[in-house]
């Protein structure tokens, strides 16, 4: 089996913050790390290679350092890694990004299965994988957290509000996974000296051949107009004392508010 | 680019029943088409579009745009996605609207590439820029660190999808005029590459975090998994759902269909009550936009007070379970 496994390198929202005069994100030492998500799309991957065979290669779209995130996926167990970088793909937003992740699949022969995370935690949009799948012309289904091989088809489970679905998909399709799927395996240290010495081909501009007006900021429809801090509460109340009385308030102040 | 003046929500129903963010977004597209002079449409891709029309105008559509056909019955990316592009194409409103619920979320990403229009995601506020005649939309994003106003000035229809429970619903009627506009999209051409096999509905409210009106959530501070004991209590005397920190999920304290935040569920209820957690960024990702947060912490600076309305400071051990009984004997 042939599986890619799309991966976005975020910032770490833990380390996060924004500077409240100037309304953008420091983001001077904050860590990189592979959107949690996809880890878990890497693990159902490596899984299925676990039990079938097969080759799992990693692509991320982004700046040069994201073959950071390419490299801790070798060592957790990805076969190949390819960078899609070029400065040409700057400012892409998802339209944009899904159309050139997916020139990148194009060129890779085989494909069985492309899997992604539910959502980059950075954009917290979920709209890469359905974009990818929509041009590269194979099915999609999101939320997934089971995949099982049958024949030519797989029967995947996907989570939804209330509860799941199970569907027949044909192959090859588009995946995206959710966290419940699985846990990513430990990197192993053999993989990992590995990993530090790979060769990760980094295909930009001339080896993807894009629609120049499909790239970058260009061919991204959605621009950013304003940033700003999310607005702080006001007329916020703090209670304090004994329990009895602090709830007897709370249920009063609730009523007040008529939510109660 | 010629358009039709239309701002449209996207009628997602499942089992024959119109999703509530569907009613949701007719009430908050109702304003903005105030606001842009735009007519307020919907689009009803099911079997039997006709019956449930009636519900649509009661929110305040105009035009319901019915596409029946039984391949439409229930959601499946491929024929849906096909034939709401066709209709958009067709037509070319201004604006299309979508719940950003599982299908939601499916559909319109798949429709923004076959349209060439921008999507932005779980906007929590919309306005109308009557000069530009452009759509403003808000969304947080970095896990909440910040928000951006997103615009699509070049492309057409200008598209996005709202969480649940983001906007409030106003029925205007019970039986308000509107026109339905039947529209035949023809799927034999789409080629039937995935199945549903099964569909399983678990019916259990505590989980059923974006319906509740009252979420009660747990934290590290309950201490340890029987403790969820005194929040599920809680919960039931007040009609909530209990919500986790993931903290609790993975310490295996609680499954993690009850986590909030940023890589859990995100949440807006009318009342959100966080009961030993501290208001880490990404949790607060999932809760903020509730409309009215009550914090129990016995640590008087933990974060989660910055969010809060009413901010209780003491062991939850003991206002949990008081907050319970106080309810209780309010309804005897
Ligand atoms: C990429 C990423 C994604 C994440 N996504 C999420 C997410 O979706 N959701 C999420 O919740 N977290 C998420 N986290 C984790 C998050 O950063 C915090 O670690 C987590 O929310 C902490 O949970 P907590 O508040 O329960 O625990 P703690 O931070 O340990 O807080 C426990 C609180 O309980 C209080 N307390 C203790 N005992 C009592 C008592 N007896 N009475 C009253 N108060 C008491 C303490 O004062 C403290 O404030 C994510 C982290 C990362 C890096
Ligand atoms: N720049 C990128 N490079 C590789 N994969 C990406 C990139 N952006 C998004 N993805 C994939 O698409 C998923 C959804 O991302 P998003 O639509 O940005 O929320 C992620 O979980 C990744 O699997």
């Amino acid at each position: 089996m042939n599986i890619v496994v799309c991966i976005k390198q975020v910032p770490d929202s833990d380390k996060v913050t924004i500077d409240r005069e100037t309304n953008r994100l420091n983001r001077a030492g904050v860590p990189s790390i592979i959107n949690p998500f996809d880890e878990n799309a890497l693990e159902m991957a490596l899984q299925l290679k676990d039990a079938h065979g097969g080759k799992v290669t990693v692509i991320s779209m982004g700046p040069p350092q994201a073959e950071e995130a390419l490299r801790t996926a070798l060592s957790h167990g990805a076969d190949d890694a390819i960078l899609i970088s070029d400065r040409k793909f700057g400012g892409a937003d998802t339209w944009a990004t899904s159309y050139t992740i997916s020139l990148a699949i194009k060129k890779l022969e085989n494909v069985d299965l492309v899997l992604f995370g539910k959502q980059a935690i950075d954009g917290d949009t979920a709209q890469v994988g359905p974009g990818v799948a929509h041009f590269l012309d194979i099915p999609t289904l999101t939320y997934a957290k089971a995949i099982e091989v049958t024949g030519d088809t797989y029967k995947v489970t996907k989570v939804t509000e209330d509860g799941y679905e199970v569907w027949d998909i044909d192959k090859p399709c588009a995946l995206t996974v959710v966290k419940e799927a699985n846990q990513l395996r430990m990197p192993s240290l053999k993989k990992k000296m590995a990993a530090k010495k790979a060769e990760i081909p980094c295909w930009g501009f001339d080896e993807l051949q894009p629609d120049e007006e499909k790239i970058g900021l260009a061919g991204s429809p959605t621009k950013v107009s304003k940033v700003f801090a999310p607005p702080v509460k006001l007329n916020k109340e703090i209670l304090s004392g004994e329990p009895a009385e602090m709830v007897t308030e709370l249920i009063k102040k609730l009523k007040e508010r008529n939510v109660l | 680019m010629s358009t039709t003046k239309e701002l449209w929500v996207f009628a997602e129903q499942r089992d024959g029943k119109i999703a509530g963010v569907v009613n949701e977004l007719l009430s908050e597209g109702q304003i903005l088409c105030e606001k842009s002079g735009y007519t307020l449409c919907a689009v009803l891709p099911s079997d039997n579009g006709a019956v449930l029309c009636q519900e649509l105008y009661n929110f305040g559509a105009k035009k319901v745009y019915t596409i029946d056909d039984p391949k439409l019955k229930d959601y499946q990316n491929d024929y849906y996605s096909r034939a709401v592009a066709q209709l958009i194409n067709e037509k070319k409103p201004e604006i299309v609207l979508y719940g950003a619920t599982t299908i939601g979320r499916s559909l319109a990403p798949t429709v923004a590439v076959m349209v060439d229009a921008g999507l932005t995601a779980d906007c929590t506020q919309l306005d109308f820029d009557v000069e530009a005649g452009n759509l403003l939309q808000t969304r947080p994003a970095f896990g909440g660190n910040i928000m951006a106003t997103i615009i699509c000035p070049d492309n057409r229809p200008q598209m996005a999808t709202v969480r649940s429970n983001v906007f409030k619903k106003t029925k205007i009627s019970e039986n308000e005029a509107g026109e339905q506009v039947p529209y035949a999209v023809d799927l034999s051409g789409v080629p039937e590459r995935m199945r549903r096999l099964e569909s399983v509905h678990e019916a259990d409210n505590t989980i059923d975090l974006n319906a509740a009106q009252f979420i009660v959530s747990g934290g590290r501070g309950v201490g340890k998994p029987e403790n969820f004991k005194i929040i599920y209590d809680l919960a039931a005397e007040l009609g909530a759902a209990v919500g986790a920190s993931r903290a609790t999920v993975d310490a295996g304290w609680i499954s993690h269909h009850h986590q909030v935040g940023q890589t859990g569920k995100t949440v807006c209820p009318v009342v959100y009550v966080a009961c030993g957690i501290s208001g880490a960024i990404q949790h607060l990702a999932g809760m903020q936009s509730s409309d009215v947060i009550v914090a129990v912490n016995k640590d008087p600076d933990a974060p989660i007070f910055d969010v809060a309305d009413f901010g209780l400071i003491g062991d939850l051990h003991e206002i949990v379970p008081e907050f319970q009984k106080q309810i209780a004997a309010a309804k005897n």
